[in-house]
């Protein structure tokens, strides 16, 4: 209501930004970085999603609170992927103990 | 409520004015994207954690994707975001014409996305590769899948076929959600003052074209085309 | 002082409850206050349902080899009852009737923000309970009310699929309820009530609704995945087939522990309102009771991992939730403090909600420090899997959230129907639903410790007695709940007239009539004051 209105050109330059990206990422697929790819395509799928937030969705002129409301999302969503995959990456530094045996039978009466 | 009629047009009765209207669609559009972001969130956690396991077979599957059209298809969503934008925009300037031009044009761009959506789906069905309902590779594609593992590799179709099949329901949602607009806009519902359903449409629209924006380089640009 | 019934066209006052009449005007209203009418009715239907599993179980387990049923059966007996009873009653519980009722009137309002979204919140949650329902009855479910993998996803033949879609779709209840409230609260304040200024219940249900439209998503997917591993047996949670169990319960955990905390702050939210109307008297520290609500919420996430210590997860990750399990205690220790610390020098009386308020008191702290053994890793090792949990979240669940339940509806009973119930009455059963519950749960802390397993339908000789005792708990339980059942529906006929504010209490929802008209207030309020600004306070109240 009392955004001003984003110009034309904004949008079809954000626009050309996007598909520029977006050929980017497609042509560093053909280029051997090893883990690295994976690194940069997220990292140019991360601009791309802020170009959109920013002038698509108007965060630029939207207030605090949504900002936070957003930022809380992202943080959400680190914590569920972060904390989860955290359990998986430190499984193995306690080494598993030795297979138990099965030959003996049990003892008690 | 002692508004004029123009002032009070598609004021709600729990609002005392237009402007408070507008700023609680718009939180609430909001808070609902962020319910989306940690929906999606739960598969993409998945996703995360079965590629470190299967690295190599999610890579092998990667591989069968077709990269062209995965890359046509950002482009088409990519400018279907645009035409949402100057829609609102025009609804923004109070411009009926280009209000109504822009969604559907949007909704063309949308549709040629699922089309081509459509079109890869059918592809992994004569190639044997849809885990359940038809898996049998075969051939060039078995050698290519079997180094990693038959069943990484459908692991890795899986989510595929979830992740982009969650975004294309969510594509579906979205035209309709557009032909509501195109309807109330031919009908001149929505003024300077009054457009907050095109824009929440609008923000909804471009959540969901960023989630593809993460889903084109995960799903097919693995490991690389080198 | 009038005798008119409502519902008497004649001289009753025009309010909520006789502005229209006929099924349209109920089913079809968008009016908030019938909306959680709508819901109290639901959840209450659902409440004897899953009190009737809960009845056949501890029946059953009168006998060490069981009494009742067979062990297949007692299997899906269990998970029903936890499904209905914490998706279809303790989670809507409070948010959706007392939080849809009282919260716009708390802030002025004359709605939520979403009025038609609240209906279809409503009617999405019918619908997931007819799913539900009809998983009952065309076989049950016997997975346990975590669906844990690959059980439920493999090999389990009973109605995986139709319960997961039931609850997946009650989800969406609780997410639009919780988007609306956000909405609301931020946005729909009447003029000079700044943050400082809401009561605790507000804050109570902003955070909980943090967690409805965070936590709850993750549960829907969850859910969908678990519900395409059913039907397409791909394997992502089996290990056979390359999957991880513990990947689904991950996902699982991420939504049901912070679940657990949608379903006590609500609670505590309703302690605090009565505990500062029957002891005259503000709470002592409001703003960090305000707080500590949503740090509840927050740290409530960062803290399931302590449901899988003992699966195998990595024991660094077991350390990490450990520690946070110990510090998402503090603020709820905090609250009761501040409870208590108001209660002092009070002038306290005890009329019933006063009675489950402080009932709460007691039964959460000791639920709480339970909670306190199991985030430690090694007793967990020793009490995971055995009664002793089973105690444990009862305590905070039916000793916490339920007392604050009832309370709360003793509490604002006259300001939604109009009509008081008989005191006497009230402080019978809130001493039968004391004494009953006490009776039911606190062997099953003794059993748990002894080492009885849960989800077992038939248990060692020695512990017949526990159990016994745990049953007979059961059944005054039992009658405790029905006595309120009874008096409420009679005091909407029969019962005395109840004036706009009986209680004497502070909060705007007591400034309207009993029952309020459908635009809540006829003149939109401004508040001067603080909250709880009752007479003369032990400490000055600060701006």
């Amino acid at each position: 209501m009392s955004q001003q209105i984003v110009p034309l050109k904004t949008y079809v330059t954000v626009f050309v930004s996007l598909i520029g990206l977006t050929l980017l990422t497609t042509g560093v697929a053909f280029i051997d970085l090893g883990p690295f790819n994976t690194v940069v395509a997220l990292v140019i799928a991360f601009c791309k999603m802020l170009l959109v937030i920013f002038f698509f969705m108007h965060l630029r002129q939207s207030g605090g609170l949504v900002r936070i409301v957003l930022l809380a999302g992202f943080f959400w969503l680190a914590l569920l992927i972060g904390l989860t995959t955290a359990d998986y990456r430190t499984r193995n530094w306690t080494p598993a103990p030795d297979a138990w045996s099965t030959t003996a039978p049990p003892t008690h009466p | 409520m002692a508004e004029t009629h123009a002032e009070s047009v598609g004021l709600a009765h729990q609002f005392e004015d237009l402007a408070q209207q507008h700023d609680a669609d718009t939180l609430g559009i909001w808070v609902f994207l962020v319910t989306e972001i940690m929906f999606f969130g739960g598969v993409f956690a998945s996703y995360a954690i079965l590629r470190w396991l299967y690295f190599t077979a999610f890579a092998a599957g990667s591989h069968l994707l077709d990269v062209r059209l995965g890359a046509i298809n950002t482009v088409v969503l990519l400018g279907s975001s645009l035409t949402m934008a100057l829609s609102v925009r025009s609804a923004q300037i109070g411009n009926r014409r280009f209000l109504v031009i822009f969604l559907i044009l949007t909704m063309i761009l949308g549709g040629a996305f699922l089309g081509v959506k459509a079109y890869e789906y059918n592809q992994k069905f004569v190639e044997h590769i849809v885990p359940s309902l038809d898996w049998a590779p075969e051939g060039a594609i078995l050698a290519r899948l079997a180094p990693g593992g038959l069943d990484h590799a459908k692991l890795y179709f899986f989510f595929y076929f979830a992740m982009t099949g969650l975004h294309a329901l969510h594509m579906i949602i979205g035209m309709g959600l557009l032909l509501w607009l195109v309807l109330r806009a031919r009908k001149g519902n929505f003024t300077p003052q009054y457009f907050a359903p095109v824009e929440v449409v609008g923000l909804y629209w471009h959540f969901v074209d960023i989630v593809w924006i993460f889903l084109f380089p995960l799903l097919y640009l693995i490991g690389g085309r080198y | 002082m009038s005798t008119a019934t409502p519902g008497t066209r004649g001289n009753a006052p025009r309010n909520y409850l006789n502005a229209d009449y006929g099924w349209r005007s109920w089913l079809f209203t968008v009016d908030h206050k019938r909306i959680a009418l709508l819901y109290m009715v639901s959840i209450t239907f659902f409440f004897v349902v899953g009190g009737f599993f809960a009845m056949l179980m501890r029946i059953h387990l009168i006998e060490p080899q069981g009494a009742l049923v067979q062990p297949e059966t007692y299997n899906k007996l269990f998970t029903l009852h936890g499904v209905i009873m914490i998706f279809f009653f303790l989670v809507p519980s409070i948010p959706a009737v007392l939080g849809n009722f009282l919260i716009p009137l708390m802030i002025g309002a004359r709605d939520l923000a979403f009025p038609r979204l609240n209906l279809l919140s409503w009617y999405i949650y019918i619908v997931g309970g007819l799913f539900t329902l009809y998983s009952a009855i065309a076989g049950g479910v016997d997975t346990g009310w975590t669906f844990y993998t690959p059980y439920s996803s493999t090999y389990s033949n009973t109605q995986v699929t139709a319960v997961a879609v039931g609850v997946f779709i009650t989800g969406f209840s609780s997410i639009l309820t919780g988007l609306n409230f956000i909405v609301t609260i931020h946005k729909m304040r009447a003029p000079g009530l700044t943050w400082f200024r809401l009561p605790l219940f507000i804050w109570a249900m902003y955070a909980t609704s943090i967690i409805f439209t965070l936590g709850t998503p993750v549960l829907a997917i969850t859910l969908f995945l678990l519900a395409l591993e059913h039907l397409f047996h791909v394997g992502i949670f089996s290990p056979a087939l390359g999957g991880d169990p513990l990947l689904f319960q991950h996902l699982f955990w991420f939504y049901s522990h912070p679940a657990v905390y949608i379903m006590i702050l609500p609670a505590m939210g309703v302690v605090s309102e009565i505990i500062a109307c029957f002891a005259r008297k503000r709470i002592f520290g409001y703003k960090i009771v305000g707080f500590s609500s949503v740090a509840i919420a927050v740290l409530g996430f960062l803290v399931w991992g302590h449901h899988m210590f003992v699966t195998g997860q990595s024991i660094y990750a077991g350390l990490i939730f450990s520690l946070l399990s110990f510090l998402v205690a503090i603020p709820s220790a905090i609250k009761v403090f501040n409870w208590t610390s108001t209660l002092y020098k009070a002038s306290i009386s005890y009329e019933a909600p006063m009675l489950y308020a402080l009932g709460f008191i007691g039964l959460f702290t000791m639920g709480g420090l339970t909670g306190m053994f199991l985030a430690a890793l090694a007793t967990d090792v020793h009490l995971n899997g055995t009664y002793f949990i089973v105690a444990h979240f009862h305590y905070i669940m039916v000793g916490g959230a339920v007392m604050g339940y009832l309370g709360g509806m003793h509490f604002w009973w006259p300001k939604i129907s109009g009509r008081k119930y008989p005191n006497g009455w009230a402080a019978l059963a809130a001493a039968i639903v004391f004494v009953g519950f006490n009776l039911t749960f606190f062997p099953q802390f003794i059993l748990g410790y002894l080492g009885m397993p849960r989800r077992y339908a038939f248990y060692p000789a020695e512990f017949q007695v526990l159990n016994v005792m745990s049953s007979a708990g059961a059944s005054i339980l039992g009658v405790g709940y029905l006595i309120p059942l009874i008096y409420f529906i009679w005091s909407m006929r029969y019962g005395p007239i109840a004036e706009a504010n009986p209680w004497g209490a502070k909060g705007l929802e007591w400034q309207t009539s009993s029952p309020p008209p459908t635009e809540n207030f006829t003149q939109m309020p401004v508040v001067t004051e603080e909250a709880y600004a009752y007479g003369a306070e032990e400490e000055p109240s600060r701006g």
